[in-house]
């Protein structure tokens, strides 16, 4: 593929395409060797490490919705230890950056965490302060500003990587959110994560999660995830990693327009393990269609 | 080596209403199954939104797989109005944790749609025992599949319309009296291959089991499918370190 045309710089990290793998859906990248060309995608974002291993939700996790789907994982990962030990050395022969995902259950926390992973081949550390299925940290983080400042506060202060700040969208009004983190220090947004959800068995009247409630993700939250990058744009200044449905190039493309300077693809890579790629190729395609000399000259290009 | 392929369906045929059969081409995944490995379909012309994991029961060397559902939901629902030409997109073969198959009697024991990845086990092996377990008589079709590569075939039902009476586990002691069984590999609901690898260990023959959860990517990144080692607590991922455990490691 021919990407000179997409070649981005996101939040301080160079990158050859401005799609990258999401949080939660993209495992450590080192999962999909098999079908994409690692080196030629944008970054992977890792699942989401905490300070110590976590075994997630019982019960059922996953279920089907409507364009889309629920989950409860409730943040399943072997621990910080175990990433740096076992699984860094794997993904920095990758030859993609790896932005890692940390989540804790206090601002103090989060800062050791951040410390610990400022090592090499760590390009950078999305924030997790969004994650509906958990009881501490996660969403508590996400949901009020002061929390959210504080964490973003705590991270920045313990890292010389780039941090990005996962916003939740189980909020009034996301960009007091944004504004909140961009002030703290933020060097960039990723929105969305999931929104809360649920489903029914009405033969059994019982949820269909084991956790009751779970994060809804696929195309169905699309539109919602498009309107937010959109305000979120026009709130702040620092760049927004834009995310939620995307599930083609021509959704990637909405995203830029909207003010996305930088995409990430999540539960699509369930159905389409090339999606990555594939969407990538596609924005270069349009690109060229368009007379567009670089990708980033549609980043919030939206006509109004 | 995990692939997706565009797969042309060349068949697709009930065997009960609520069973069918459906074959399709997929050169690679054919020439690389293991038996215990499955393949992730999704049909994009369908409703649904993510893929649906079916064992895979059969391959060709003219590159066919064969798998068999029951039609449980939409998603089933919708393949079973596939017709031949149609195009799957299948992704496979996946699992790592796979079937022994190495020398040595084993028994085959199945219930249900469970049956389904033991027929491609049993067609690796040299003449399996089989034991095919059912609620009534209507189930049991599932013999005609086993008999060309069985020494011996084995049914159970619930309501005794054919074969032993009761549950699978029953027909053991028979079956251990008749044959020397060196290990059994067990796919159907969780309290049959609870009850079978509880008298495996009694008995203590080796047992192994095909896990089925609701798993969402199938290649161990959802993380939908985990369970924890009964031996040391380690996480498992039915999707990426099975479908197929040592019964020790689940129950």
């Amino acid at each position: 593929m021919n990407t000179d045309r997409l070649n981005v710089t996101f939040a301080g990290i160079p990158m050859k395409t401005p799609v990258m793998g999401a949080s939660g859906t993209f495992g450590f990248g080192v999962e999909y060797s098999d079908f994409l060309d690692l080196s030629e995608i944008g970054a992977v974002i890792s699942k989401g490490i905490t300070p110590l291993p976590r075994a997630g939700n019982p019960g059922v996790r996953v279920a089907e919705t409507p364009s889309g789907m629920l989950n409860c994982i409730g943040l399943e990962n072997p621990g910080l230890d175990a990433f740096k030990r076992d699984i860094l050395p794997r993904t920095k022969q990758m030859g993609t950056p790896i932005i890692v995902n940390i989540s804790a259950g206090s601002a103090e926390e989060y800062g050791q965490l951040a410390e610990a992973l400022d090592v090499d081949g760590v390009a950078g550390l999305e924030v997790n302060i969004s994650c509906p299925n958990v009881k501490e940290g996660g969403i508590v983080f996400g949901t009020d500003p002061k929390a959210a400042a504080a964490v973003t506060g705590q991270v920045k202060s313990h890292t010389k990587k780039p941090v990005i700040v996962k916003l939740s969208p189980n909020v009034t009004d996301i960009t007091v959110m944004a504004k909140a983190v961009e002030a703290a220090g933020a060097d960039a947004v990723s929105l969305i994560n999931t929104l809360t959800g649920m489903a029914i068995d009405i033969r059994s009247r019982r949820p269909l999660l084991g956790n009751i409630t779970g994060g809804l993700s696929g195309p169905a939250v699309k539109p919602i995830a498009l309107r937010m990058v959109w305000q979120t744009a026009k709130a702040v200044q620092i760049p927004i990693l834009g995310l939620g449905g995307i599930a083609c190039w021509q959704d990637a493309i909405e995203f830029m327009l909207a003010g996305a300077s930088a995409v990430a693809v999540g539960a699509y890579n369930f159905v389409n393990p090339r999606a990555v790629q594939e969407i990538a190729e596609g924005m270069a395609q349009y690109c060229e269609e368009e007379g567009i000399t670089h990708i980033t000259d549609i980043v919030g290009a939206l006509v109004v | 080596m995990k692939y997706v392929e565009q797969a042309e369906i060349l068949k697709n045929e009930a065997i009960i209403p609520a069973v069918w059969q459906m074959k399709f081409h997929a050169p690679q995944i054919a020439r690389t199954a293991r038996p215990g490995q499955f393949v992730n379909v999704h049909y994009d012309g369908g409703t649904t939104f993510l893929r649906r994991p079916f064992g895979i029961v059969d391959t060709s060397t003219e590159g066919t797989v064969t798998i068999i559902y029951r039609i449980v939901g939409t998603g089933t629902e919708e393949l079973s109005r596939l017709h031949p030409g149609d195009v799957l997109n299948v992704e496979g073969p996946l699992g790592d944790g796979v079937f022994t198959t190495s020398p040595g009697k084993a028994l085959l024991a199945g219930g249900g749609v469970g049956l389904a990845p033991l027929i491609f086990l049993a067609k690796r092996l040299d003449h399996p025992v089989v034991l095919v377990a059912g609620k009534t008589a209507a189930e049991t079709f599932w013999t005609r599949f086993f008999e060309p590569y069985a020494e011996d075939i084995y049914v159970t039902t619930d309501d005794g319309s054919q074969g032993i009476k009761g549950f699978a586990v029953q027909a053991l002691p028979a079956i251990f009296q008749e044959h020397a069984i060196d290990r059994i590999s067990v796919c159907g609901p969780t309290v049959m291959m609870k009850t079978i690898a509880e008298a495996a260990a009694e008995a203590d023959v080796y047992c192994e089991v095909s896990m089925e959860k609701r798993m969402a990517c199938g290649i161990g990144v959802c993380l939908g499918c985990t369970f924890a080692s009964k031996i040391d607590g380690r996480r498992h991922k039915v999707c990426a370190d099975g479908p197929v455990f040592p019964a020790k490691e689940v129950f």
